[in-house]
């Protein structure tokens, strides 16, 4: 056990009262899963509601002129592409054009930026923004302290979040947001999510986390919500293939590699890590992020070894069991010629070699 | 609270027996379903294979986590529940129950006996749990 004090959310009590398996993540006291256990949250979540606390995660404001000249000299979307109110999935990239972090990056005018970082790499996001600032006009504020952040996702979300809000939440587009009150409470309200289900993450004080929370889940209770823990929360975002920082994302790892071309605009002009990203374009890929599923009984885990015939060619990063698809699946970097939908692979499962094979992710898409 | 039948027998690996004769049932404590969580799998030995004591014979996963399961007792197993293939669940749900693993015809009839009871179980469960 570690010694160390675990950082707590606001609704850290909320959690252990409520019956909250806690665990240690990445140096944060958070529940893994509730009385309903990890399927049934997750089933709730594809059919109904879930509700996630992800206040752990980590907000940057970036103020000044140069805002968004700033952002996207560190990070790989086109931060000019952006209007008032939209945001954008990015990745922070280092100088060998691997990945700092992946994040959010919100809009609010061309002077006021906000950026959601992930939770376990914050302070080293945080010392690596600050590393940059140069010459830009720019003041910098590390704001994690002024925020709860609570996701409601699933289908009836929408219908639940504006049993408490005026802002007209259907208006709202997907990744776009706006500043409004929720149970009177002044939040920011965003159209995104880690889950693959259409909701919402709500932004607010953290004095407000336990309110705000208990009335969701009361305007959910008719509706079949369930409070969600982190392992609904893997399962939910593995099934729709979203990228996971430590696992399918790192420092030596090209956001090329992991299929996130579509947020590397290489064409925006100079920025961190856009040289080796070209260079790496032109050469041609020689390891690619591929979706698996297992065709023999048999559940792979991180980190175990995936063979074509007798040659070890990668290793998971991230495989479950998915509530959803009810198939046991991962993902894993391999030789770009055996990452093709169709290719057979074994993986080795505590020594036993089980047969798997490539499938198109995601593995989940929601119904339009 | 975990639930704790009184009339089996309890191994420190969080797994129950059930002896009818020469013959123990085998399958793993209310605790340890809840420790692990939502089953989603047991792979389990064939009807023929022997195992010494304390020897893992298998595992269980659930969606988050695997478990090794260890033979409390030494024997042959002549059954296992293929009933868990398809409901894995059961372990859960009814883990004294439709959630049994084996059935091990014991090379020590009376191996059992050296096992917890329900209250010594009971006991350990509130000193290391």
């Amino acid at each position: 056990m570690s010694t160390e004090i675990l950082k707590k959310t606001p609704l850290n009590e909320v959690h252990r009262n409520s019956g909250g398996k806690m665990v240690d993540f990445g140096g944060w006291d958070m529940p893994v899963q509730y009385e309903a256990g990890v399927i049934a949250e997750h089933l709730a979540t594809r059919e109904k509601a879930g509700l996630f606390d992800v206040s752990h995660m980590g907000e940057i404001w970036v103020d000044g002129p140069d805002a968004v000249a700033f952002v996207n000299h560190l990070t790989t979307n086109d931060v000019s592409k952006l209007v008032d109110g939209q945001a954008h999935y990015s990745a922070l990239t280092n100088e060998s054009g691997g990945v700092v972090d992946d994040l959010l990056v919100y809009r609010f005018s061309d002077d006021k930026l906000f950026l959601v970082v992930n939770a376990a790499t914050q302070d080293k996001d945080w010392a690596w923004i600050s590393s940059k600032v140069g010459n830009y006009d720019i003041k910098l504020r590390h704001a994690s302290a002024d925020f709860c952040q609570i996701a409601i996702q699933g289908p009836k979300a929408l219908g639940i979040l504006q049993k408490l809000t005026e802002t007209d939440l259907d208006a709202i587009k997907y990744y776009h947001f706006t500043t409004g009150k929720v149970d009177g409470v002044e939040a920011i309200i965003s159209r995104t999510g880690y889950t693959g289900e259409d909701g919402f993450e709500v932004y607010a004080d953290p004095s407000k986390a336990v309110q705000l929370w208990k009335r969701m889940m009361d305007a959910g209770a008719g509706e079949g919500i369930l409070p969600c823990g982190l392992a609904a929360r893997n399962t939910l975002r593995l099934e729709s293939a979203m990228s996971l920082y430590g696992h399918e994302l790192g420092d030596t790892i090209s956001p090329l590699e992991a299929n996130l071309g579509w947020i590397c605009k290489l064409n925006k002009g100079d920025f961190i890590g856009r040289e080796p990203m070209l260079t790496l374009k032109e050469d041609g890929l020689t390891r690619k992020l591929a979706g698996f599923e297992m065709t023999d009984r048999g559940i792979a885990r991180d980190g175990f070894d995936v063979y074509v015939g007798d040659e070890r060619v990668g290793a998971v990063t991230s495989a479950s069991p998915a509530p959803f698809l009810k198939k046991n699946i991962g993902l894993a970097f391999l030789p770009v010629q055996f990452a093709k939908t169709g290719q057979e692979i074994t993986i080795d499962v505590r020594g036993k070699k089980l047969a798997a094979v490539v499938v198109p992710t995601p593995f989940y898409k929601r119904e339009q | 609270m975990s639930n704790i039948p009184e009339n089996l027998r309890y191994s420190k690996d969080h797994e129950w027996v059930s002896v009818d004769g020469a013959v123990a049932t085998i399958g793993i404590t209310d605790y340890a379903q809840h420790s692990l969580g939502d089953v989603v799998y047991v792979d389990l030995p064939r009807a023929g294979d022997a195992f010494a004591t304390h020897e893992a014979f298998g595992s269980v996963e659930s969606v988050k986590a695997v478990s090794e399961i260890f033979t409390p007792v030494a024997g042959e197993v002549t059954e296992v529940n293929d009933g868990l293939n398809d409901t894995p669940e059961a372990v859960n749900n009814d883990p004294y129950g439709a959630g049994w693993m084996l059935k091990v015809t014991m090379t020590n009839p009376n191996e059992a006996d050296g096992m917890m009871s329900a209250v010594e179980y009971e006991e350990y469960l509130s000193a290391n749990a």
